[in-house]
């Protein structure tokens, strides 16, 4: 099963902590790949950008308009992922816990069930 | 490579690495040098033709891959000593055939995770490259690389040995089903991606799963899963339309079934259940046969399949079984009875978060007529289930009841 983990970023928790708790979590980041890819259950991650680069972008009666900034204003942000391809929902929810910004006060880690195809017969 | 080749290549996968392993140890080493040797005959025999004796060819050819392998380790670690009894010897005239029934629970060994089985049982029985298996999982093919790099580790440690006898030898070949039927499912419902079959996965499993049948005949549950896998194979050309929405049973042309199929899984289970003692796989392949030689929905023997529900309920209890239950109930005795058996569901930690009591639910209200909590448990069905195929039937059946025009017919949302 796929799922994606998804690190969501509260300004305000990140600069609460000391540069040492920062650093501490980023490296975490290394380990916690080096485990995903030795178990066979890593698919992909990416860290995302400030939202204060975002863009969106919408079509009306057919013309594009591009406005900056994220899509919704809000305190947290989505700052990036894991996809991985695991044996079930709890070893998702297990991996989650692993991820080092789960562990920060105000910092959590969302689990989401990737879309499959088809179901069992109707 | 041709087809031809790629098959009997296949055929000899398992047999020539369960050779290997029964003489040298270390699977890790013989399975890489199987996949070499099955590699160069996949560039040379279609070049200069098929030898005689392709088994001993492919014996010869890994066994001197493995030997360079072993040479190429010992000399690292400075071992020389270690390679001299190592020769490789001549291949044997036939092969042992209980050297791929060894294989196959090795695969399956309980200590790996249910993806690390299949992975490997794909590979070191089925014959699979990682490209292959990587492609039909929709993962990347190093993510793949490594979970099978790290299960042949993981099973290096506890040895080729003779599967075990006894209670053990039956816990062991339950796991192996277990495995054969996830691959199945996989195919046949596609747990990831957006093609509804991955065919190439039912076909493989069905492969296996015969050649499990072929090296332990008297065993009814072996019996039984095959004939489960025909039995289901069989329907597939009518359960999805040209668009990829899904089919449901009562609506698909039961002439698109495949019947010599359809013939082969019926025989199978009533020869099976005639001799063997019953078991779960046996349960489920005498319902899918009652399903697949009724001309209709109407005429289906719904009464018979409730008590087979309720046996297999008892034998294998789950909430899935049950769920399936209360739908042939509520088709042999009407929808009151079956949304009676619903009701202990809803407290079952295990289906609370799954769609399909709701879609059961549904069904069954849509049944009784009670068309408004129909199209609720629909909706609430389709926000849960992870298959966009099955969101959009879920959708348009909520969609259906919420048109005025009374809704007559009671078509879907059978197992």
């Amino acid at each position: 099963m796929k799922f994606l983990l998804i690190m969501h970023m509260n300004p305000a928790a990140w600069e609460g902590l000391t540069e040492d708790e920062q650093k501490a979590i980023m490296d975490g980041h290394d380990g916690f790949i080096a485990a995903i890819t030795g178990s066979g259950e890593m698919i992909s991650t990416q860290a995302l950008g400030d939202p204060a680069t975002s863009a969106v972008v919408r079509v009306r009666d057919g013309v594009p308009a591009v406005t900056d900034g994220p899509f919704a204003e809000g305190k947290e942000y989505l700052a990036g992922f894991y996809l991985v391809d695991c044996e079930s929902r709890e070893r998702a929810l297990e991996l989650a816990a692993m991820i080092p910004d789960a562990a920060v006060e105000g910092l959590g880690v969302e689990v989401r069930p990737v879309m499959f195809s088809a179901g069992p017969d109707l | 490579m041709s087809t031809a080749v790629e098959d009997l290549l296949r055929e000899h996968a398992p047999r020539v690495l369960g050779l290997l392993v029964r003489r040298h140890g270390r699977f890790d080493m013989c399975e890489d040098a199987v996949q070499d040797a099955l590699l160069a005959a996949g560039t040379q025999w279609p070049r200069d033709g098929v030898p005689d004796n392709p088994w001993g060819w492919l014996v010869t050819v890994a066994s001197h891959k493995l030997t360079d392998a072993f040479r190429a380790e010992a000399a690292r670690a400075r071992r020389e000593a270690a390679v001299a009894a190592l020769e490789p010897g001549d291949a044997p005239a036939v092969p042992d055939e209980d050297d791929t029934l060894t294989l196959l629970f090795l695969c399956c060994h309980p200590e790996l995770s249910a993806p690390s089985q299949v992975a490997l049982t794909l590979r070191a029985v089925g014959g699979l490259t990682t490209a292959q298996i990587a492609r039909a999982f929709l993962v990347p093919e190093a993510t793949m690389g490594q979970r099978i790099t790290r299960a042949k580790l993981r099973v290096r440690a506890t040895g080729f040995t003779v599967p075990p006898a006894g209670a053990q030898r039956a816990e062991r070949l339950r796991v192996v089903l277990h495995v054969l039927y996830l691959i199945f499912n996989e195919g046949h419902t596609a747990s990831s991606g957006t093609d509804l079959h991955r065919p190439e996965l039912t076909a493989e499993a069905i492969r296996v799963t015969r050649l499990a049948h072929s090296l332990l005949p008297d065993d009814g549950e072996v019996a039984g899963l095959l004939a489960l896998m025909l039995l289901t194979d069989a329907r597939r050309p009518a359960r999805t339309r040209p668009d990829g929405s899904l089919v449901a049973l009562a609506e698909q042309d039961r002439a698109l079934w495949d019947a010599a199929v359809i013939a082969e899984g019926a025989g199978l289970i009533t020869a099976t259940m005639a001799r063997a003692p019953l078991g779960p796989y046996q349960l489920q392949a005498a319902i899918a046969a009652l399903h697949a030689t009724a001309p209709s929905t109407r005429e289906t023997d719904w009464a018979q399949i409730a008590l087979l529900y309720r046996v297999l309920e008892r034998l294998a209890p789950s909430p899935m079984v049950t769920l399936n239950r209360a739908i042939a109930v509520a088709e042999a005795a009407g929808p009151r009875a079956g949304l009676a058996l619903l009701e202990p569901l809803a407290g079952d930690a295990r289906l609370a978060e799954h769609h399909r009591l709701d879609s059961t639910r549904g069904h069954l209200l849509e049944m009784a007529g009670e068309h408004g909590a129909a199209r609720e448990a629909y909706r609430r069905a389709a926000r849960r289930t992870l298959s966009p195929p099955e969101r959009r039937y879920l959708e348009g059946r909520a969609a259906r009841l919420g048109t005025a025009a009374p809704v007559t017919d009671r078509a879907g949302g059978t197992p």
